[in-house]
């Protein structure tokens, strides 16, 4: 007890050391070479408004911090669904079938490495019959595809690393291809699923700035840019921060939802 | 009719033949145990009369039908337990029994799933996972789960190599009950000449590869139930075990390769105390020998 209470204190100290390196940092900055940095405490008196009342609903784009993160990870949560839905069968096809694999890997590595900002136009293209929601779906278009791989390859590799001892328990009772599937295959894969899930959901929350910030739609992606073009740059440093701090989140229940299935 | 048969059953792995030519006839209700050396293809053979290999040529049929794949009438206990690590002890037996009696109704199957389990006593651990149990007590857990589809034959593969003399001794005892009890068609593979004594009616020796294949087999005439401390003064028994370990030792030794390799002295005399002191002390040619030994 007495340990573990002495590591938390200089893990905490080692934490308060490090902001207050970057918070020196970022002062010398803005008082050396980028005169229009503005100032730690500038930063707070700009962002204030939004942090004090999280809520509030002053106009379109002039909202709390708190909407502004939820419209975002809305929008999130639906392009990961759809990351999740589409990228884990074609991981179970990618890791099944050896012909599947030959024919779409090619694919898979060329259109991994296309960046977000490359994916929205075609998005938009691709929606523009929906009219006004032309935006938003181009946005769900592209955080989904942009999301998708890191599940897509996980589960392809865990599906391949299935111990033939599992299949052969599975064969020796007859079990279906249905109920070997679901049985064996997808509890044998999960940690490796998982796994993808939690990159996938890194990337999503990536994606969601850029796509926001070429869509115009409301969210922490927009406002940083807004606000840039309003000439209020300290809110892009407490958008920064507030992405950041998400992102971390998000990871950390990703991870303890993870270590559940890792035990197993 | 004979119950289980393996004619001039061949095997090999990429062009390496493993096992040539095995023949192998069992009646219903029989023990039979196979004793070999690692290596040598006893798995091979079992997942062979499994249906999880196809042979590459010969014939094996159970009860007159050919084997082609695999099935629950032949039940299984593989080498490394198999068990499902994220299904607990019970869910594990109840995979295979809701798998083969999938019309019983539930109550029946999960009764059969706790007295499987029962069998091998393992109640108090019916909801562990895998991970949890001893190494004896996921073997036990996969015999109940074999024991549990009611299968016409059962095939054990080393199922007690893996664990210490004590538990194993009861583990023998154990399937010994059952066996008993059940009747059941074993073929059973150990690589311990006295579990094989122990539990079989018959015993069959594995030659060595490439290309093993099994040897005439050897009739195990000990009285039933056997004992096994008044086993160990039995007069039959000491000459069985010493005729089968003999065999396997010979052909241990028909395999054992010589090498000749270079011996070298070390390169050092005696020291003369009395000698005038100089700076290197005389020393003689390195004196090469050369030795022949036996390997493994
Ligand atoms: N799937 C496979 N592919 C290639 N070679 C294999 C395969 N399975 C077995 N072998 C080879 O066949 C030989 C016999 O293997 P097998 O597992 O049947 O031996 P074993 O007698 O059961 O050994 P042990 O007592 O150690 O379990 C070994 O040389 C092994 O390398
Ligand atoms: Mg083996």
């Amino acid at each position: 007890m007495h340990a573990t209470a002495r590591t938390f204190l200089v893990n905490t100290a080692c934490l308060l050391a490090g902001l207050l390196l970057c918070l020196g940092f970022w002062i010398l900055l803005s008082a050396t070479v980028a005169k229009e940095l503005p100032t730690p405490a500038a930063t707070w008196e700009v962002a204030k408004p939004y942090v004090l009342e999280p809520l509030a609903k002053r106009g379109e784009q002039d909202q709390g911090i708190l909407r502004l993160v939820g419209y975002s990870l809305a929008l999130v949560a639906k392009g990961y669904a759809l990351a999740l839905l589409v990228g884990t069968p074609i991981g179970f096809l990618l890791g099944l079938s050896k012909g599947f694999a030959r024919v779409f890997d090619p694919i898979v590595q060329i259109l991994r490495p296309v960046s977000p900002l490359a994916w929205l136009p075609l998005g938009m293209v691709l929606f523009l019959s929906t009219g006004s929601q032309a935006l938003e779906n181009g946005a769900l278009f592209t955080i989904a595809i942009c999301a998708m791989w890191p599940t897509v390859l996980n589960t392809a590799v865990g599906v391949r690393a299935i111990p033939q001892d599992y299949l052969n328990v599975g064969r020796v009772l007859k079990l279906s291809r249905t109920q070997t599937l679901l049985k064996i295959m997808v509890p044998a894969t999960l940690p490796y699923m998982f796994t993808g899930f939690r990159l996938s959901l890194g990337i999503a929350w990536l994606v969601i700035v850029a796509a926001e910030m070429l869509t115009g739609r409301t969210g922490v992606g927009s406002f940083l840019w807004n606000e840039y073009n309003n000439a209020n740059y300290g809110n892009i440093i407490f958008s920064i921060l507030t992405i950041g701090l998400i992102g971390f989140v998000l990871d950390r229940l990703m991870s303890v939802v993870e270590g559940r299935f890792k035990t197993v | 009719m004979s119950f289980l048969e393996l004619k001039n059953v061949s095997k090999g792995f990429a062009g390496h033949p493993v096992l040539r030519d095995v023949n192998l006839s069992l009646v219903e209700g029989e023990f039979v145990a196979i004793v070999g050396y690692s290596g040598q293809g006893k798995t091979t053979l079992m997942s062979m009369i499994a249906g999880l290999t196809r042979p590459d040529s010969g014939a094996i049929t159970l009860e007159g039908r050919p084997v082609t794949g695999p099935g629950p009438d032949r039940g299984l206990v593989f080498q490394n337990y198999s068990l499902l690590p994220w299904l607990t002890v019970a869910e594990n037996i109840a995979l295979a029994v809701d798998a083969v009696f999938p019309a019983a109704p539930a109550a029946e199957r999960a009764e059969r799933v706790a007295k499987y389990i029962g069998m091998v006593k393992l109640s108090h651990a019916a909801d562990r996972l895998p991970g949890q149990l001893s190494g004896g007590m996921r073997q036990r857990v996969s015999v109940a789960r074999t024991l549990a589809i009611d299968p016409r034959i059962l095939l054990l593969d080393e199922p007690l190599s893996a664990l210490d003399a004590l538990t194993r001794a009861n583990l023998q005892d154990e399937i010994s009950d059952i066996w008993q009890k059940d009747k059941k068609t074993v073929v059973l593979i150990t690589n311990s000449v006295d579990e094989a004594l122990y539990l079989a009616d018959r015993v069959i020796p594995l030659t060595l590869g490439p290309g093993a294949t099994l040897a005439a087999p050897i009739t195990i005439d000990l009285p039933r139930p056997r004992d096994r401390k008044a086993l160990n003064h039995e007069p039959e028994f000491k000459r069985l075990r010493a005729q089968i370990t003999d065999q396997l030792l010979g052909y241990g030794a028909r395999r054992q390769q010589t090498v000749t390799r270079k011996l070298v002295l070390p390169d050092i005399l005696p020291e003369d105390l009395d000698a005038p002191r100089v700076n290197r002390p005389p020393r003689r040619p390195s004196e090469e020998k050369r030795e022949t030994v036996a390997t493994l």
